[in-house]
């Protein structure tokens, strides 16, 4: 696909010697030969998943792996196996308001470690930043414990719904919190400096100046908490438990082939359902992911 | 300011705080849901280590064998094919985008939709890896997640399908090395191997940590690719870590116990013995990291 742009080096100031050159242009091949090699092992399993899904029961035992005749009508098969417009719509729901709740519990908590100063401020960040270490068992045991016996006050059983998994995100997420004031630490303090001379309290700066700026980090934050939540698949099994009627995407299909005893086409044609919504939400924000991994790792 | 934080404090104490301390209560109880706990001291942990005569847990060992491996094989190779990927990756002039883009979508996918494709890829009979490898004179292709051996290989080579975000990190650590310090090596006469190890690789250290860090802690909470593949490929969800507990990873056997078994008491103990290994790795790690690890261009 990029083999077409490579060219021979350009002439500069100074002709370099044809041996040179030529050994330049063959390097250069060459990188390009590798990389479409990667490329091609990269998208072999999407390919395959793609193809599988087309094909009728017969030929997924065949060693055919163009799908003939394609069969579309797999995909309908699926929504007929399993209530899967349910299981789409759950996890829609958990992805949504887990979302909502990250962005507008951490963007405040960030700014308040990225922007006031306050004595033990670096102390309770490395809290933060611990709570990113810990695993999720630990706490996944009492917890299941609590919203099990403790959660009746509220009118119902947390277990078996959506509500653990929902609920805590409002109430901030490390990472989130994290990748959040490493973006705000960029923001000129000059601009909330002039805000305060002009009066404005501390919300009014977050709301009036900095989110306005920080819509990319905002964004960012909000799509890898959509897309965590979407693929999430630990938290659903602990706490939906076996009921059915609540069950996320990730867990439908995780039983999907065991319950079912179906052929490997409506597997993979379920899996590319559960999967289409990742790959379009990446190509149509891929931008924003680069930014949000690199401001992750490199200005960690 | 404490307005600010008052998520995080809230949430915090909550879900994270509470639920420790009484995971760590838990621990030393014998605790069903069904009835009040009851005290046992150290009994759990005796169980569990196989010391005064308790008996000893069957799986333990296994589970923290499995976890060490796939922790020892994983994150090098992850790390190995990362740095060489990404040096591929920048240096041709064009296409750059394009490759990086399908590198990193992999590593956005479901883990849960990833293991049921990868199951499907390395099916030992109607698999394309193996109708390619037994296409091959003179080579047995193995039965990957039917086989104990080639169970965990297989979960190694699904895990550089999803390398992507490591790349993506590496790249951007790669353009940020100044060009200066090439100029300056060149003028030394270094060849393109000292160039790497004197240069590239130290620059690097600050990125290969956080990646490090990351790979150990995530390998520590292995969970989501061994359950599906597990019981897919054995057709049964009433065993975990099939075949023949070769894909019990550590994670896997706290969730039998607390959520299979309602071994409530027994499975916070394990929980704890994860958060102190992980605490006491994560340490370790950190403290020899002043070693080898080079922050701002501090070459010396």
């Amino acid at each position: 696909m990029t083999a077409t742009a490579v060219k021979p080096p350009e002439v500069r100031q100074r002709q370099l010697p044809v041996a040179i050159r030529r050994r330049r242009l063959l390097l250069r091949i060459a990188n390009h030969a590798i990389l479409i090699a990667v490329s091609a092992a990269f998208l072999f399993p999407i390919f395959f998943m793609l193809c599988t899904a087309l094909m009728t029961d017969e030929q997924t035992l065949s060693d055919k792996i163009i799908p003939d005749p394609f069969v579309w009508s797999n995909f309908k098969t699926v929504f007929d196996q399993i209530d899967l417009a349910r299981y789409t719509w759950n996890t829609f729901l958990y992805a949504g308001l887990s979302t909502v709740g990250v962005v507008v519990s951490c963007v405040p908590v960030a700014y308040a470690f990225a922007r006031i100063r306050w004595r033990g401020r670096n102390i309770v960040f490395l809290g933060v930043l611990a709570t990113l270490m810990l695993p999720t068992q630990v706490t996944s045991v009492s917890l299941y414990i609590i919203f099990a016996k403790y959660t009746g006050w509220t009118g119902m059983e947390w277990i078996g719904t959506l509500k653990p998994l929902i609920v805590p995100s409002f109430f901030g997420d490390a990472f989130s919190i994290f990748l959040l004031r490493q973006f705000f630490m960029t923001i000129p303090e000059e601009l909330s400096d002039s805000a305060r001379v002009d009066g404005l309290s501390e919300l009014r700066i977050l709301w009036d100046v900095i989110v306005p700026l920080s819509k990319p980090a905002i964004a960012a934050v909000g799509l890898f908490n959509f897309i965590f939540a979407w693929n999430n698949f630990y938290d659903p099994l602990v706490y939906l438990g076996q009921n059915p009627d609540s069950q996320t995407l990730s867990l439908a299909l995780s039983s999907f082939r065991t319950l079912h005893h179906v052929q490997w086409n409506l597997t993979m044609a379920a899996a590319l359902i559960f999967m289409l919504p990742v790959i379009v939400i990446f190509f149509a924000a891929q931008r924003v992911f680069i930014e949000g991994v690199t401001l992750s790792g490199v200005k960690g | 300011m404490l307005l600010l934080l008052s998520p995080w404090i809230i949430g915090f104490c909550v879900f994270t705080a509470v639920p420790m301390v009484l995971s760590l209560y838990y621990s030393f109880t014998h605790y069903d849901i069904l009835t009040t706990p009851r005290w046992v001291g150290l009994d759990n942990y005796r169980y569990m280590f196989g010391v005064g005569g308790l008996g000893q847990d069957p799986n333990f060992w296994l589970s923290v064998k499995n976890t060490l491996w796939i922790i020892v094989f994983g994150v090098p190779l992850r790390i190995f094919f990362g740095i060489i990927t990404a040096m591929l990756l920048v240096r041709p002039k064009r296409g750059n985008n394009v490759y990086r883009t399908l590198f990193f979508m992999p590593s956005m996918a479901p883990k849960v939709g990833a293991a049921l494709v990868f199951v499907y890829l390395f099916n030992p009979v109607t698999g394309p890896i193996n109708r390619v490898l037994d296409s091959i004179p003179g080579v047995t292709a193995p039965l990957w997640f039917y086989d104990p051996s080639w169970a965990k290989p297989a979960l190694l080579i699904m895990g550089l399908w999803g390398i992507g975000d490591a790349i993506v990190i590496y790249t951007a650590g790669l353009l940020d090395v100044p060009r200066q310090l090439y100029e300056a090596i060149a003028i030394e006469g270094a060849n393109r191997w000292q160039r790497f190890r004197y240069v590239t690789l130290p620059m690097l250290t600050p990125v290969i940590f956080f990646t490090l860090i990351i790979g150990v802690i995530d390998g520590f909470q292995y969970f989501d690719q061994a359950f599906v593949a597990g019981n897919t490929a054995s057709g049964q969800s009433s065993t975990l870590g099939n075949p023949q507990g070769s894909l019990l990873f550590y994670s896997l056997w706290i969730y039998q116990q607390a959520f299979v078994d309602f071994h409530m008491g027994y499975a916070s103990a394990l929980a704890w013995v994860l958060f102190v290994a992980t605490m006491c790795v994560t340490a370790v790690l950190l403290l020899t990291s002043r070693r080898w690890v080079h922050y701002h261009g501090n070459l010396s």
